[in-house]
């Protein structure tokens, strides 16, 4: 172990000569994965299935772009008929949203990184965090029985009154996000457990690297919000199976009181997935200029005020529900206070380049793209907070353009970025450089193509969920299908890296970017235990001694 | 109606044309965003672009690894974007408010929203029509309600829009400015047919909307002529196409249907007559035809329908027989 930690040894043990043991070769066969309660472990196996919810909710997507390529004026002429069309959305947005975002960066990266970071060797709940896993996978089950029987054609937000009477499997549907629910929430649970107990000695709340902080947040956030989701869709459930009354019109109840029910969850939701992404772009942004992050203290301030004040501005997605004229104008106000902590972060990210020693490789050009397109994500919500204008783009293509920009180019492309940048940690693979520059620069055009065309359509009167559309709107829709056929075409390419990496990637060495966090100091990939002794703690954003070390490839720490 | 189809397209770059009053400040206040956001945009792209040029890791170049940390740029950066906030968020409001409050004095239209299509009922004479014509320089209001699920009200052109909640009835007001047809769109997802809930709406000379009135009052004569009128009117356009229109819709079409054997989804057969399109419209899931299990429930007309209406609606229907019968 010695030899491998300390890098100033010139004599590292060569993969070749002595075969390294690791959390991989640790233990063999099926059952040494399905039974594991290591937290690296269940972290691949979560990846593994969040990048294949990933693909799936991806051929949905280019289905939905390929429908509307045509205006489909005539129904029999189309490609998908209407009632096929808002399945394939639906089974979109739902995929993407519950299986994918919200569990990518916390439970796949959150998984592996969260004890690494602490200098520990597990989460604190160990078997909890294996049966997140599997209720995850559970979830992932339902969705793939919805999609073989009736499929769901409610929206993602399963709205009533039509999710009541809608003939789709909305009870597999709802079933499924219930139980998605607690898998989060158990995760959510552990990760706070963890972060409060199990630091080690020496790190100190403001001595924990940002990604963490964002962890920290999301879970509060998981804990607090997801079971008003799971009571909503519980409460659905009853509503279907026999007629409650709290939202259906027909027995006295109000479809709007669902709404304020759904978005209670589903706003702060927002803020599950952007957050973690954000902790992601924290690291990335430092390690790769190879500066210590500006503002720390904002940064994790604003994770925090970002989760609070997230509670509070549901009701922006119902501006024109017909709530009263002054909650729609209060949860105006509150919706700009959002806005503030998250123009904070850019502006100090862009400070940490500032005088730095900017490295431009893959994971931080994934990051430069997430700035660019977070930044475009963030202002074009101003324009849905401010009232009078949401009036007009409410439930239109600006909307959708919107949260894909904060969604798909801000998670997904900060997502990435953290497994570009934690790949060889994780595999022990470094991959091609130049190949995965080219994948984030066809993914960057290929955004930038599919979603910008977007707004246009929305302010002159495109509404969302439409198999058809007027003439008018044509072209701006078939660049938007050129768009995501590039977009997916980069992305194509951003996994076949990665693939490529694991059968012919050279071995990576311990530190290669040149980060102070914790599990940059265990070799790569990690053995099981993570680390033989505690390491020692110090600042993670001190880079002054951090320097590189030619024969071995790797970066480490100078003593002092 | 083909005619219409491409009545409005945007005259501007962003928006379709401004037709309500509403537009001026919609419009103004996107302008204005929308340079504020370009003002940060601009200097933050430049800012990363320098930067990696300038810092980036070459030979012979080491920059400073020191964390930094500057109050007042902090400070700035946050206290200025909150004022410019603020300011959004009270034109905003203000803007809302004009739409909120409904002034006395208005045109009244009642609106009715089912699965999928738009009815518009005209308090000053009664009369009914699916597309919305409307007297230009008036205040107009809307009394919406749903008889089925969520749908939204929305006309680009007027940049006005609201959700209509079944149980509930939501009020919308507007003053066209400019005359003219405009595409009216529901906004909220509400099942199979939600792309085609679309029509027009068609703003008119005062003379012009009361000639429009007037006529719209009258019932067709002709009994088929009168079937096909309410064909258009009752919410039956939403799922069953008629004439050249296709037969793919969320329910049986009546194209070339009339007189013929059809399966029902109990596993009989039922022929095509004056009896099963009076049960249908009555009681429609009595006689649930085959293959459409999975297609939105129908609801009764009991009481919607005088029977002399349905007498015009089956002889509507009788006169597709020889329609383009197409296979479903």
């Amino acid at each position: 172990m010695s030899a491998v930690t300390s890098p100033m040894t010139t004599t590292v043990a060569s993969p070749d000569k002595s075969p390294e043991h690791h959390y991989l070769n640790h233990s063999s066969g099926f059952l040494s994965w399905a039974l594991t309660l290591d937290h690296k472990r269940i972290g691949m196996m979560y990846l593994a299935g969040i990048l294949f919810s990933f693909f799936l909710g991806g051929v949905f997507a280019l289905a939905i772009r390929i429908h509307l390529w045509n205006p489909n004026l005539d129904p029999e002429a189309a490609w998908l008929s209407n009632a096929t069309y808002n399945r394939v959305f639906t089974l979109h947005g739902a995929i993407m949203v519950f299986l994918f975002i919200i569990p990518s960066v916390p439970a796949a990266l959150g998984n592996f990184l969260l004890p690494i970071m602490l200098g520990t060797k597990d989460v604190a709940f160990p078997r909890l965090n294996l049966g997140s896993f599997y209720l995850w996978v559970t979830g992932l089950l339902f969705f793939t029985y919805t999609l073989f029987s009736s499929g769901i054609d409610t929206g993602w937000t399963f709205y009533t009154p039509y999710s009541i009477e809608s003939k789709s499997a909305v009870e597999a549907a709802t079933l499924g996000v219930f139980i998605l629910g607690f898998s989060s929430i158990f995760t959510g649970l552990n990760f706070i457990v963890t972060i409060n107990t199990m630091r080690p000695p020496g790190m100190t709340w403001f001595k924990m690297p940002l990604f963490l902080w964002a962890v920290y947040a999301t879970s509060i956030i998981q804990v607090l919000a997801t079971p008003v989701l799971g009571i909503t869709v519980l409460l659905l459930a009853l509503e279907r199976f026999i007629g409650i009354g709290i939202f259906d019109p027909a027995l006295n109840g109000d479809p709007v009181t669902f709404q304020h029910f759904f978005w209670f969850y589903s706003h702060p939701a927002v803020y599950i997935m952007i957050l973690p992404a954000m902790g992601i772009i924290s690291e990335l942004m430092s390690v790769h200029s190879h500066k210590g992050i500006f503002g720390y203290r904002m940064i994790a301030y604003s994770s925090i005020a970002i989760a609070l004040f997230g509670f509070l501005v549901w009701g922006h997605h119902m501006f024109t529900s017909g709530m009263a004229d002054v909650t729609t104008i209060v949860f105006s106000a509150l919706t700009f206070t959002v806005s503030i902590p998250s123009a904070i972060k850019v502006f100090n990210w862009l400070g940490t380049m500032y005088q730095g020693t900017v490295a431009l490789n893959t994971p931080m050009i994934y990051a430069l793209a997430f700035i660019f397109l977070f930044t475009i994500g963030g202002l074009t919500g101003l324009f849905l907070g401010a009232l009078s204008t949401d009036m007009h783009l409410h439930d239109t293509y600006f909307v959708v353009a919107h949260f894909h920009y904060v969604m798909m180019g801000g998670t997904l492309v900060a997502f990435l970025g953290g497994l570009f940048h934690w790949w060889p940690k994780m595999t022990g693979k470094m991959f091609n450089d130049t190949a995965g520059i080219l994948s984030a620069a066809i993914v960057f055009v290929g955004f930038n193509l599919t979603f910008l065309p977007q707004f246009v359509l929305g302010t002159r009167g495109m509404p969302r969920r439409y198999a058809s559309y007027v003439r008018e709107f044509q072209q701006l829709h078939q660049l938007s299908t050129i768009g995501a056929m590039t977009l997916g075409l980069g992305l194509l390419v951003a996994g076949l890296v990665l693939l490529h990496s694991l059968f012919y990637g050279k071995k990576a060495p311990m530190n290669p970017w040149g980060g102070a966090t914790l599990e940059w100091e265990c070799s790569s990939p990690p053995p099981h235990d993570n680390f033989s002794s505690p390491p020692t703690v110090g600042d993670p954003y001190d880079f002054t001694s951090v320097e590189y070390d030619g024969k071995t490839g790797s970066y480490f720490k100078k003593k002092k | 109606m083909n005619s219409l189809i491409l009545a409005d397209i945007s005259e501007g770059f962003w928006f379709p044309p401004a037709a309500s009053t509403f537009a001026k400040q919609v419009d103004f206040l996107y302008y204005a965003i929308l340079w504020i956001s370009i003002i940060f945009f601009i200097p933050i792209v430049i800012a990363m672009i320098y930067f990696m040029v300038k810092y980036r890791q070459r030979p012979g170049y080491k920059g400073s690894p020191e964390a930094l940390h500057n109050t007042p740029l902090e400070i700035t950066w946050t206290v200025v974007p909150s004022f410019i906030a603020i300011w959004i968020f009270w034109e905003g409001a203000v803007g809302y408010l004009d739409m909120a409050i409904i002034p006395d004095d208005t045109v009244d239209v009642a609106v009715y929203a089912a699965k999928w299509n738009w009815n518009f009922k005209y308090k000053e004479n009664g009369a009914e029509s699916p597309i919305l014509y409307l007297p230009i320089d008036k205040d107009i209001k809307l009394t919406m309600q749903s008889k089925d699920v969520l749908h939204s009200f929305f006309i680009p052109a007027f940049r006005a829009k609201r959700d209509v909640v079944p149980g509930r009835y939501h009020y919308l007001w507007f003053h066209p400015t400019r005359e003219g047809v405009f595409d009216l769109f529901c906004t909220e997802y509400c099942g199979d047919n939600h792309s085609t809930m679309i029509t027009k709406v068609q703003v008119l000379s005062d003379e012009k909307y009361k000639a429009k009135l007037a006529e719209l009052v009258k019932e067709p004569e002709d009994i088929v002529e009168r079937g096909k009128w309410l064909y258009e009117r009752k919410a039956c356009k939403g799922c069953h196409y008629a004439g050249t229109e296709g037969a793919k819709g969320p329910g049986p079409s009546y194209n070339g249907s009339w007189g013929k054997k059809v399966p029902l989804a109990n596993g009989t057969e039922v022929t095509f007559d004056e009896n099963y399109v009076k049960t249908s419209i009555l009681n429609p899931m009595e006689a649930a035809r085959k293959g459409y299990e999975t297609a939105s429930a129908m609801p009764s007309y009991k009481g919607q329908l005088k029977d002399e209406q349905i007498d015009a609606l089956i002889a509507f229907i009788r006169s597709l027989e020889s329609g383009p019968a197409r296979p479903k």
